[in-house]
């Protein structure tokens, strides 16, 4: 349970990292954080010839609001996710998942960029993302691109970052005083992986939802959203009726089967969560639960 | 095997040292400094018994590189001892009867530690919650829960 023989290069500026990144002929990653990928390295499952350690990278790790929006840099850790008023406030539904993501050791050290690179299907930021209509900016020596989220996810750790891009910051909508949100996440200790788990977003319309955004995740290999269900809870004032519906459209969802949990099983649990979410939705003071 | 020169502080003293770029932060500590409290069992971020400060924050040091820790502050449970701030901890793991083969302890007592400087009073489930990441495969945790709870103030017993 030890890496394999790696070369390792500290990048001391974003420049100097996309330099190392258009070098071809060598396979590099990027390391952050590390916490996901740490553990692929011990157990063999990546194997790259060189890390690139963007760890100290200074201006990586601004959080800032800029116009509208929130902009998380690539090196924000989920602590500081967690615990940033600035967070809390233009973004909660991301302050709410915060505290799922792994245990407080991890969390200390994790980052967002890292989180949306990585994209295992059960971790809970790539939802949020989806679900808050970020944006992704990627940079490369020839340049630099924004990705939404809807696209950036292609597949079971497949995202839309080229060999020689690095994820530079997150830019996400500042949620105004008429937001709602609900996080609900199922998993079977806490800090485990996520079994199937629902990050919802929207804006309240007199009785109404509006811009509902139902972003599920663990249930597939990549963040899905569940438009249809998200159009039948939006189209009349909060009812158990419409709930129901809503959870009967699931049925055309794919669900995954693995070896944590069965493709019913999880199906089951996106239900229950869209439940759980639909009523938190309808209440003013809507917050994240479990 | 490509090596890599890093300082680093660890336990309040500089530390010069060649690492291997393979090498994780558990590795420094314990086969070259010895500093053979930080526990290593997973080696891939499961167990939390290497539980370490890095930077003032715990830190998993099976899950960062040595080479990583160039210009870091590391704190060990060895530094964390010889400052005496997790002693009130330490003598209610030993009231409390909170370890059986001590293997998960280290990481336990650091993760705790921060976890009350955080949240002074926590509930009881919340420092389940927040032990939640360690790894016991003795105690059945009551005790743990019950040495955390006796430190922080407030807690009901």
């Amino acid at each position: 349970m030890k890496p394999a023989e790696v070369d390792y290069v500290r990048a001391e500026t974003v420049e100097h990292a996309l330099a190392l990144l258009a070098e071809t002929g060598v396979d590099s990653k990027v390391l952050a954080g590390g916490q996901s990928l740490m553990p692929l390295l011990a157990m063999r499952l990546a194997g790259p010839e060189r890390l690139i350690d963007i760890g100290r990278v200074p201006g990586l790790d601004r959080l800032e609001i800029v116009g509208d929006r929130l902009v998380i840099g690539a090196l924000v850790r989920h602590h500081r996710v967690a615990t940033d008023p600035l967070v809390a406030r233009a973004a909660p539904l991301l302050a709410a998942a915060a505290p799922h993501v792994a245990h407080p050791a991890i969390r200390n050290r994790g980052t967002f960029g890292g989180s949306l690179s990585h994209a295992d299907p059960a971790s809970e930021f790539p939802a949020c993302a989806l679900a808050l209509g970020a944006d992704i900016v990627l940079v490369s020596a020839a340049g630099r691109r924004t990705v939404p989220a809807e696209t950036f996810f292609e597949g079971l750790y497949q995202t839309a970052l080229g060999p020689d891009e690095l994820l530079l910051e997150v830019s996400i909508p500042v949620a105004t005083p008429d937001a709602r949100f609900a996080f609900v996440e199922f998993a079977r200790r806490s800090g485990d992986y996520a079994l199937a788990g629902l990050a919802a977003a929207a804006r309240a319309d007199g009785d109404r939802l509006a811009d509902l955004r139902l972003a599920f995740f663990g249930i597939g290999d990549v963040p899905v959203l569940a438009a249809e269900a998200a159009a039948i809870l939006a189209s009349g004032p909060h009812a158990e009726t419409a709930i129901a519906a809503a959870v009967a459209t699931l049925d055309a969802i794919e669900v995954r089967d693995s070896a944590a949990a069965g493709a019913a099983y999880r199906r089951h649990l996106a239900r229950v969560a869209l439940r759980r979410a639909a009523r938190a939705l309808a209440r003013p003071e809507a917050a994240a639960c479990r | 095997m490509p090596m890599i020169p890093i300082t680093c502080t660890i336990n309040g003293e500089t530390v010069e040292a060649t690492v291997s770029t393979r090498d994780t932060l558990a590795d420094l500590l314990r086969d070259t400094l010895g500093l053979t409290a930080t526990h290593v069992g997973c080696e891939h971020g499961v167990c939390g018994a290497c539980t370490i400060l890095f930077d003032g924050r715990t830190a998993r040091a099976c899950l960062v590189l040595a080479a990583q820790a160039d210009g870091a502050e590391i704190e060990t449970l060895e530094g964390a001892t010889a400052s005496g701030r997790i002693a009130a901890l330490q003598k209610a793991f030993h009231d409390h009867a909170a370890l059986q083969c001590g293997f998960c302890t280290p990481g336990m007592l650091l993760a705790a530690a921060e976890f009350l400087e955080d949240h002074p009073a926590p509930s009881r489930a919340e420092i389940r919650e927040a032990l939640s990441g360690n790894l016991c495969r003795c105690t059945g945790y009551q005790a743990i829960v019950d040495a955390v709870a006796a430190v922080a103030k407030g807690t009901e017993p």
